[in-house]
This record gives structure tokens, C-alpha cells and sequence, in this order.
């Protein structure tokens, strides 16, 4: 089909952050449909809670303190990690470079006090339905702790590299603090569920 | 030409931003196109965008229509397997205890036949579809995330492989499409056959999600400039909801067949009445996705009716924004509805009344697009060629399957046919008229574009007559039975009860209807091969895939299109407004604003890479292994680590690096 020029594309920029950039948006649907996972097994666990008069089924109460340690060290990085985002926004290699290792070792931190949680549930996950559904949500964040620790490190290593001098991976670092957001917004939820909510019953 | 005048003519001004700042290295600048003659843009572009030869080149494609093309192949074979499944239980049901097949095998018969329809066929075709179509109409040159859509298909098809070579082993899923606990949990599934259920879903849910993704950036971010919302073709907004339904919808099987997987294999009592869980639970988890799973795979239907129905009337579709928001409405009131699968289960009265209320409120929207249909029908010169047979073909059955829906919607009667064949009747109408019909008329419409070639129209019309008596002779008759009480998931009658002839019609209705998949396979073949040269635009229609050629070059379009209208090839017939200043050398396309599809960005799409065969390697090899030993979770982390990184680490091309 013939064809004319309408519209000079030329002098358009090669990148963007947050919204402007897809990246950004596909980060959005992952969160979309894993938010919608862990609103799923969330709403699980209550269906089960509310069907059984006396939840937690006689099983001891966990302990809550590596939990809350977990909480407060998640909060905590959310303050270095919207600090790094301007950093990426304004393309800074040296303070993006140090953001990027104290958030690898702010996601490393967690997850070892992770490690002791598991036992502080005081219940195996095979013992009944209640101990099943406190693994499942533990285990189901811990992934996420886990994957997205591992990116962090990854694109920590990649700044490092002569890779790093691009708006694109200044882009990724604002991705992943993002998604770093996301990983902590939701373990709050989740905290609630399994520490606070069978101290109720 | 300035580019001064042009942009005031079309009032897009590009978002200029002052030069990059901070510590980036600068634009390696290589040729534009703007200027370039069309022999020369053509040669660059090919070298940019082309798959590259030989097998690991064709393993590395991540053009969206190879992918596309290649989804569209193995789920019509998928679908042909299922067939295939069907028509061998039709056999055994043709008669009173015929011993064709024992009650195991037709167990694994039926489980397959659903499995397979549902989530091999059904909802990969309609996603394929718009793999093809959504970046052609939304006027990109590669859907958004192109490794991600590679990766994708060799999931499905990994999944599909584990599922098939299961049932030859007979090891398949014997529990039913939607596989009830108790009756595939740990107590009374045993053996690995509710574990192959299990995982083959998570393939194919990790699958559709990622294509959902790619779809839904790719419509936000990809149109081409001037496509605001209101430009956007109704077919690209069916797939936009459907995406949006899959995110919403598919973590619930995902969770479902997670949770069965743990209670089968590592000893949690989720779904175990006697430890504190419940059977239910299943159930409400399962029909969460269930349900809109049909808008799932009606939705797109209606995008293609939509798009086939204007270009044979010759006119623009009537109501557009009226269809817009009904799809958008179906789409939220899917996730309405999943309770009407669950009537027979006691549940409190009034929760019951509810859903029967908003399944009944689902046919106001579905109603306003029929409406829209029929009044561009009217107000048209309907040129009548097979795909708007197809159309014909959809209007009438779906119709009459949605009465038998919105009778099954009232309690009293859906408790007194549940389980019948009243209900597989029920939705085969459902199914088969409201997605398969469609996608028939949609296959005839854009083969030309796929092919380059027209397919039989002598064949097409013999084709049609053949699917419609057949599919009536076959699926007609089931009401009636299932009305005289004939149950679902029974392998054999005995002959007192009557029930021979009617069921031997039933069976030779099949036959009939499954020849007439033969009949569409020859004509697909043998157009390919022979059929008349199609030309760009055979059907003169109006949207941006037919603004280039038949079929379209690796880099779909050698200037991006500037749209003005819905229908931008009518509005523009002399010549197509195009954008210009994209290199020629790297893979760049244009990223828009959402809204107003503002241009913004020139960015670079991703090459060729073979690593996402390796992580759907990596990750298939785990899902495989998982149903054996809890784990393979663990082993599995380590290839799938290197696999990803692999797949993320820049390689040096200018696509990575700016
Ligand atoms: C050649 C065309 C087809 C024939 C002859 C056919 C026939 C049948 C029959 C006889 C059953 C009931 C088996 C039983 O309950 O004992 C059945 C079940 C089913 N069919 Fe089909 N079918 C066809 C195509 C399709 C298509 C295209 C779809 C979906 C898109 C589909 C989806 C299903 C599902 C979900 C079930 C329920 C399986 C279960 O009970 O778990 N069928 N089909
Ligand atoms: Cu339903």
C-alpha cells in the first residue's frame, strides 16, 4: 500500500523510567497475578479459619519474634531502596553501585532470619490443615524473597560490568526496586496472617 | 518534507526530552530510515529483524508470528487428539454395552478429552491468535517481550508432550477435567495420574500468564501513534480483557493444582475434611478460574466475529464503543459467576440467588453485541463468503446455548440435570458455537494473510454445511437424553433403559462432525500449497494487518503506520500517513503513550536467543521431575538460575546495551 511520511520519530529518547518504560509494565502484570496468588492462598487460609470454630486446632501458638524481625528488616530497606530508585532515575553510576550492594545484602538479611521462621511455626506443615496453610504462605513469600534476592544480586554483579552504562539497566534497577516494594507490601499481610491471627482464636 | 509541517497535520508531537544525562554511554547512531528508498530500508530491515537459518536459528526465533504459527499448529493437532478421544468414546457409546473399552480407559478417555480441549487447544488457540494478530493490528513490528513469548510456547508444548506421552503410558489422568478432591486426593488417587493432572496445569498456566503479559504491554505500550483508546480495533480489545481475565483467573487453577500437589505428595491436609481442611475449598478455588476460563475462550471469539463481520458489510462496525464496554463488562461479571458450577453442593440459599442473578445478568452485555452485529449486518451489504458463514453458524448455536445456560442457571433445574448429558450438551453448544465457529470464520479470513494464499471457497461452503449438521446431529440430541436422565462419565447403558438409537445417532452426528475437521485440514493443506495468490488486502478490509504484505516480512511493517481512524485503511486509501526516523540497523520499535499512544520511546526489542528453549527446558525438566520427589524444587533452582541468567545477560548487540 502506498505511503507517506507523517511523522518524524527521530529525536524520540532510547529509554524511559517507571510507566513510560514496557518493562515497567510487565513487572506491574507479574505483581498483578502473583498479588492475586497471594490473595487467593490468603483468602484460603481464612475460608479455613472461619469454617473450624476453634482454628489452630489445638496446635501451640507460633512464635512470632523472627517473623517481626523479618518485618522490621523489610521496612527498614524500603528507605535505601527508594533512594537508589533516584539514583537510577538520574543515571548516577557510583551511588546506583553502592544501592545496588546494600539492597543485595538488605534481601540477604531477611532471608536468613527467614531460615528460623519455618521452626518458629511450632507446627509441621503435615501435622494438620492449619500447619499446612502457614507453610504454604511462608513458603509461598520465601520464594519470592528468594527469586527476587537473586535478581538483585545478578544486576548487582551486571552494574558492576561495562554492561551497566545504559539507560536500559538503569531502567532495571528501577524495576527491581519496584518489585522490591511489592515483595514487602505483601509479606505485611501475610505477617498478620500467620503470627497475629491465630493469637486470636 | 520538515518534520515541522507533518506533525502539525497530524497534531502528534513526539515527546522530545533534552539529551540523555548521566553516566550513559552515548547512542551508537547507525542508518535511519528516514529518506532510505524502499529497495534499501527493505534489505536492512531483513538483515536487522530476520530469523537467523538453520535449526538453532529456527530454536531461537522470537518473531511472533514463527511463534504464532507454530502455537496455531500444535494446538489444531492437540485438537484433532482430542477429537480423536471423543469420537473413540462415541464408539463405545454408540450401543448398549458395547465392551469396545473398559470403565479405566474411558475414564482416561474423557480426562484426556477435556484436558486436552480445554487447555491444550482452546485457550493456547485463541492466545496464538492474537499472537499473530494484536502487534499487526496495533501496527509494532514484535510483541512486547519476545523471549518471554518464545519461552512460552516451549512450556505449552512441553506440557502438552507430558500429558500425551502419560496417556500412552497409560498413566494419564483418570479424575475428570476439573479433578475433585476426594477423588483425586491422596486417599483415593493413587498411582501418578492426578499428580500428571496437576502438573500439566501449571505448564500450561505458567504459559497463558506470560502470554497475557506480553499481550496486554504490548497494547498498552506498542500502538502505533494516534491509536488512542478509541481507535483500538475490537478484536485487540477482546484479547486486551481476555488478558486481563487470564491474569485474574489462572493463578486460581495454579493454586488449586499446587495445593492438590502438596496434599498428594508431601502430606499436607489442605483439602482433608478429617486434619482440618475441606474438600469444598477445591472446589470454590477451581471454579474461581473455571468460569471466567470460558469468557476466556469466548472472548477473543467475539474480537474475531467483531473483526469479520464489518469487512464483509462492507461498513464499520455498528456501536463500537457499546461493544467496547460489553466486553468489559463480561469480563468483570466472569468472575462473578463461578458459584453456578457448585448448585448441587448445598450451599446457604441466598449466596445461591445471587450467582443465580449475575449469571443471568451476563446476558445483558452479550445481548448489546448481538445487537451491535445484527444492526452493522443490517445496515450493511453483506458479502457472503465462508467466514460470515462461520458467523451465521455462531449466532445459531450459541444462541441455544445460551437458553440451555440460562435455564441451568435457576437451581431447581440444574439440580435435577446435573451430571447429565443435558449438561455436556450444554456446553459443547457453548464451546464449540461460541469459540470454535468463530475461530473457523476467523481461520478463513486471515490464512491469506498468514499464507499469502486463499483457501478453497468451494470447500469452505462444504466445510460449513458439514460442521453445522454436523455438530447439531451430534450434540442436539444430548438435551434429550440427558433429559431422560442419561448420566455424564458413564462408559457404557444397559439396553433396557432405551437408550441404543438415540445414542447411535448422537455417535454417527460426531463422525460427521469430526470429518468435517478433515475436510478443513485438506483445504488448510491444500491451500497452503496451491491455493490462489492472495494479494495484501483480499477482503479490503480496514485494520493495520492488512497494510502490509501477505504474508508480512520479518519486520511487519518497513514504516510504522500513523492511525487516524478505527479503521485506518478506509480512512486512508490513497496512502497510509507513516512515521519515520527508526533505525535500520538495530531492532527498534516504537513505544507510545497508553492513552493517547503519544509517541515516546525508540526502543530496541530483543534478539534471537536460544536461551528460552533452555529455561523451558530447565523448568519443564522440574515440573516433570516434581511429581516424583517434592525435591526437584531444589535440584531444579540451579538450571533454572543459569538458564535465566543466560537469558538476561546482555550479549553485546546494540539491542542490549541502549
Ligand atoms: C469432535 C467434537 C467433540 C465431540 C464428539 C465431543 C464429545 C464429548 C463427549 C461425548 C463428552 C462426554 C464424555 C462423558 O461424559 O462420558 C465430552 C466431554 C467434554 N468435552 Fe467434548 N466433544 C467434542 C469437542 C469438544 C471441544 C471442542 C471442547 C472444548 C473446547 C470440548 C470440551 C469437553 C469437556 C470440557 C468435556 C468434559 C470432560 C469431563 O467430563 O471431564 N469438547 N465431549
Ligand atoms: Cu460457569
Amino acid at each position: 500500500m502506498n505511503q507517506r511520511p507523517a511523522l518524524d520519530l527521530s529525536a524520540l529518547p532510547t529509554f524511559g523510567h517507571g510507566p513510560r518504560s514496557p518493562t515497567w509494565w510487565g513487572t506491574l502484570g507479574f505483581m498483578a497475578l502473583e498479588g492475586t496468588g497471594f490473595a487467593l492462598a490468603a483468602g484460603a487460609y481464612l475460608y479455613l479459619a472461619t469454617l473450624w470454630p476453634n482454628w489452630r486446632l489445638s496446635a501451640p501458638q507460633p512464635n512470632h519474634w523472627p517473623g517481626t524481625i523479618v518485618t522490621l528488616l523489610l521496612i527498614v530497606s524500603l528507605v535505601p531502596n527508594h533512594i537508589l530508585n533516584g539514583y537510577a532515575k538520574q543515571c548516577a553510576m557510583r551511588p546506583v553501585r553502592i544501592g545496588m550492594v546494600v539492597m543485595s545484602l538488605l534481601g540477604l538479611a531477611p532471608l536468613i532470619v527467614r531460615w528460623f521462621e519455618f521452626p518458629a511455626l511450632n507446627i509441621y506443615w503435615d501435622t494438620n490443615a492449619y500447619g499446612s496453610m502457614l507453610w504454604v504462605l511462608l513458603g509461598l513469600h520465601t520464594t519470592h524473597l528468594i527469586t527476587d534476592v537473586g535478581d538483585t544480586i545478578v544486576l548487582m554483579v551486571l552494574m558492576f560490568t561495562h554492561h551497566g552504562y545504559s539507560g536500559r539497566r538503569f531502567g532495571d534497577v528501577g524495576d527491581n526496586v519496584f518489585y522490591w516494594d511489592f515483595v514487602v507490601l505483601t509479606w505485611i499481610p501475610i505477617y498478620l496472617l500467620i503470627y497475629w491471627l491465630p493469637r486470636l482464636g | 518534507m520538515s518534520s515541522a509541517d507533518l506533525t502539525s497535520e497530524r497534531d502528534l508531537p513526539p515527546e522530545r526530552e533534552a539529551s540523555a544525562k548521566g553516566d550513559v554511554a552515548p547512542e551508537r547512531d547507525g542508518p535511519r530510515d528516514t529518506g532510505m528508498d524502499d529497495a534499501s530500508l527493505h534489505r536492512w530491515l531483513t538483515r536487522t529483524w530476520r530469523t537467523p537459518p538453520g535449526i538453532i536459528g529456527a530454536l531461537s526465533s522470537v518473531d511472533h508470528k514463527v511463534i504464532a504459527r507454530r502455537y496455531l499448529i500444535t494446538a489444531f493437532l492437540f485438537l484433532c487428539l482430542g477429537g480423536l478421544n471423543a469420537v473413540v468414546m462415541r464408539i463405545q457409546l454408540s450401543g448398549p454395552r458395547r465392551g469396545l473399552i473398559g470403565p479405566d480407559l474411558y475414564n482416561q478417555l474423557f480426562t484426556m478429552h477435556g484436558v486436552t480441549m480445554m487447555f491444550l487447544f482452546a485457550v493456547p488457540i485463541v492466545q496464538a491468535t492474537g499472537i499473530y494478530l494484536v502487534p499487526l493490528m496495533v501496527g509494532t513490528r514484535n510483541i512486547a517481550f519476545p523471549r518471554l513469548n518464545a519461552f512460552s510456547y516451549w512450556v505449552y508444548v512441553s506440557g502438552g508432550l507430558f500429558a500425551w506421552v502419560s496417556f500412552a503410558l497409560s498413566m494419564a489422568p483418570d479424575v475428570g477435567w476439573f479433578a475433585y478432591v476426594p477423588l483425586s486426593g491422596p486417599e483415593y488417587g493413587p498411582g501418578k495420574r492426578a499428580d500428571v493432572w496437576a502438573q500439566m496445569i501449571t505448564y500450561t498456566e505458567v504459559s497463558s500468564l506470560a502470554v497475557a503479559v506480553a499481550t496486554i504491554v504490548t497494547i498498552f505500550k506498542q500502538r502505533a501513534p494516534g491509536m488512542s483508546l478509541d481507535k483500538i480495533p475490537l478484536y485487540v480489545w477482546s484479547l486486551l480483557v481476555t488478558s486481563f481475565v487470564v491474569v485474574f483467573a489462572m493463578p486460581a487453577v495454579m493454586i488449586t493444582s499446587t495445593f492438590l500437589i502438596l496434599d498428594r505428595l508431601v502430606g499436607t491436609h489442605i483439602f482433608n475434611p478429617a486434619e482440618g481442611g475441606d474438600a469444598l475449598l477445591f472446589q470454590h478455588l477451581f471454579w474461581f478460574f473455571g468460569h471466567p476460563e470460558v469468557y476466556i475462550i469466548f472472548l477473543p471469539a467475539t474480537g474475531m466475529v467483531s473483526a469479520i463481520i464489518p469487512a464483509f458489510a462492507r461498513r464499520p462496525v455498528f456501536g463500537h464503543l457499546g461493544l467496547v464496554l460489553s466486553l468489559i463488562a463480561v469480563g468483570f461479571l466472569s468472575f462473578g459467576l463461578w458459584v453456578h458450577h457448585m448448585f448441587a453442593t448445598g450451599l446457604p440459599k441466598l449466596g445461591a440467588s445471587f450467582f443465580t442473578a449475575s449469571s443471568m445478568m451476563i446476558a445483558i452485555p452479550n445481548g448489546v453485541q448481538i445487537f451491535c452485529w445484527l444492526a452493522t449486518l443490517w445496515d450493511g451489504r453483506p458479502v457472503i463468503r465462508t467466514p460470515l458463514l462461520f458467523v451465521f453458524g455462531f449466532f445459531f448455536i450459541f444462541v441455544i446455548g445460551g437458553l440451555t445456560g440460562v435455564m441451568l442457571a435457576s437451581v431447581p433445574l440444574d439440580l435435577q440435570v446435573h451430571d447429565t448429558y443435558f449438561v455436556v450438551a450444554h456446553f459443547h453448544y457453548v464451546l464449540i458455537g461460541g469459540a470454535v465457529f468463530p475461530l473457523l470464520g476467523a481461520a478463513y479470513f486471515w490464512f491469506p494473510k498468514i499464507t499469502g494464499r486463499m483457501m478453497s471457497e468451494r470447500l469452505g461452503r462444504w466445510h460449513f454445511w458439514l460442521a453445522l449438521i454436523g455438530f447439531n446431529a451430534a450434540f442436539f440430541p444430548m438435551h434429550i437424553v440427558g433429559l431422560w436422565g442419561m448420566p455424564r462419565r458413564v462408559y457404557t447403558y444397559p439396553a433396557e433403559l432405551g437408550w441404543g438409537n438415540i445414542n447411535l445417532f448422537i455417535t454417527a452426528g460426531a463422525v460427521l462432525f469430526f470429518l468435517s475437521f478433515v475436510l478443513f485440514a485438506f483445504n488448510l493443506i491444500h491451500g497452503a500449497l496451491k491455493g490462489a495468490p492472495a494479494g495484501d488486502n483480499p477482503w479490503d478490509a480496514g485494520t493495520l494487518e492488512w497494510a502490509t504484505s501477505s504474508p508480512p516480512p520479518s519486520y511487519n511493517f518497513a514504516r510504522i503506520p500513523v492511525v487516524t481512524n478505527v479503521e485506518p485503511l478506509w480512512a486512508e486509501p490513497q496512502a497510509l500517513p507513516v512515521a519515520t526516523g527508526l533505525r535500520a540497523d538495530v531492532r527498534e520499535l516504537l513505544i507510545s503513550t497508553v492513552a493517547e499512544a503519544h509517541p515516546d520511546i525508540r526502543e530496541k526489542s530483543a534478539t534471537p536467543s536460544i536461551w528460552p528453549l533452555l529455561a523451558a527446558i530447565a523448568v519443564g525438566g522440574t515440573f516433570l521431575y516434581s511429581i516424583f520427589t517434592p525435591w526437584a524444587i531444589v535440584w531444579g533452582a540451579a538450571p533454572i538460575a543459569v538458564t535465566l541468567i543466560g537469558w538476561f545477560w546482555p550479549k553485546g548487540d546494540p539491542e542490549d546495551e541502549e
